[in-house]
């Protein structure tokens, strides 16, 4: 074995230690790297006790109302299992809409609620068009009627409950 | 046994420094027109963002900035990983060639997301995977930088940056896969080699700005590598005969 070989295993050999090593650290650490948690996780108990955390998920559909006060506002975040309801005063960014994903950051009220100090919107990975969105958005109605058409008239129509996107 | 010949050939600098000379002008002019396609294609033909509106259009920026800084790292790990096996002088040199510019596209795309994080997220910063693993990137830029600055004799230079750029290397992937792995706040991505989320239009503005960074990253690199060789071969007698016989 010339030396050179030698020495091309030994690189290699160590970057599959440091790689080990690495997987290994973030493995534990994972959960404290993840940004926020869901609702479901809040639900179970995961969330801190008087600790300011993040929770993530998509804004629910029709629950975004304000305050009398004009600046308060109240929603709910649904990672479409459980939900919570968060309240927060201040400047709300571009992109928070409903349906769309949420970041906020604060603590568990008495009651059960999230009071957020901070609320961040979160992208999808999805770039188009309006002319493009709305003929998916098209789409998926006409899917949704077609669901509920096949389903029979005996069974409800679940109003606004169209499927959020896998994006968030 | 020729074509061994043949690599050993280009691998010396005497050999590679009239040939990046001459290819310098054509990565150039290929920057160049790969830019201007890629940004009148992002600017004015792709549509407006059905959510984001024009503010989008950062990404023209952005995502060629941010492939090019975790790509450049590979390929300065692969000229290290060469240089500490076989103890070639050329890659010592590509490594630090190439760093400024790796430097330079992580800032680049750091920015440019605080820039968009503001007004799309509502805020500049924040520490989840990507973001965080992305700064550190710049910091392994840096401190390869340093490093090799703080070392006088070059081929311990090489060395020493060569090791911190290997270990640094796995933080590569960790950018890569942040947004698949964790909970992040940062989008997943849109394209990757099978699919993409992105209009048609989109796409390719984008991935004419991505090669008009690679074509330009690849000049300035081979500029650099060249004042890098001159200054490091100057007591050898090709340095002497292009020094003596004026630019060629």
């Amino acid at each position: 074995m010339k030396s050179r070989h030698k020495k091309l295993a030994l690189i290699g050999g160590a970057l599959a230690v440091i790689g080990i090593i690495a997987a290994l650290v973030l493995n534990a650490l994972n959960s404290n790297i993840a940004l926020y948690i869901s609702p479901t996780d809040v639900a179970a108990g995961k969330a801190p006790q008087g600790k300011l955390f993040r929770i993530g998920g998509l804004v629910k559909e029709g629950s975004i109302a304000r305050e009398a006060d004009g600046v308060t506002i109240r929603f709910v975040v649904t990672d479409t299992d459980k939900d919570l309801t968060v309240n927060y005063k201040g400047i709300l960014p571009d992109l928070f809409k409903e349906g769309k994903g949420v970041v906020a950051q604060g603590k568990l009220a008495e009651n059960g609620t999230f009071t957020a100090t901070e609320v961040l919107a979160k992208h999808d990975e999805n770039y188009m068009p309006p002319e493009a969105a709305k003929a998916v958005g098209d789409a998926h109605a006409r899917a949704a009627e077609k669901k509920a058409a096949s389903e029979g008239a005996a069974a409800a129509p679940a109003a606004g409950s169209e499927k959020p996107k896998a994006g968030y | 046994m020729t074509r061994r010949f043949n690599l050993y050939h280009f691998a010396s600098p005497a050999t590679f420094y009239p040939l990046a000379g001459a290819l310098i002008p054509w990565f150039a002019a290929a920057s160049v027109l790969f830019g201007l396609a890629g940004l009148y294609l992002g600017m004015l033909v792709a549509p407006t963002d059905f959510q984001q509106g024009e503010g989008y259009r950062i990404i023209f920026i952005h995502v060629p900035a941010s492939w090019m800084s975790m790509f450049i790292y590979l390929v300065m790990a692969f000229w290290a990983a060469i240089g500490l096996a076989f103890n070639t002088r050329l890659s010592g040199m590509m490594t630090q060639a190439l760093a400024p510019t790796g430097a330079l596209m992580a800032f680049l795309s750091l920015w440019t997301g605080a820039l968009w994080g503001k007004p799309m997220w509502g805020t500049w910063w924040v520490w989840d995977a990507r973001l965080t693993s992305e700064l550190i990137l710049l910091f392994l830029y840096i401190g390869y930088m340093a490093l090799v600055a703080a070392i006088d004799d070059p081929r311990r230079a090489d060395k020493a940056g060569g090791l911190l750029l290997l270990v640094g290397v796995v933080n590569v992937p960790i950018i890569y896969f942040s947004v698949k792995w964790w909970n992040t706040l940062h989008q997943g991505s849109s394209v990757n080699l099978t699919k993409s989320s992105m209009a048609e239009t989109m796409l390719w503005g984008m991935l004419l700005m991505a090669m008009c960074f690679w074509m330009y990253a690849i000049a300035v690199a081979f500029a650099r590598v060249r004042t890098i060789m001159l200054e490091r071969e100057r007591h050898t007698d090709w340095v002497k005969a292009i020094l003596a016989g004026g630019e060629k």
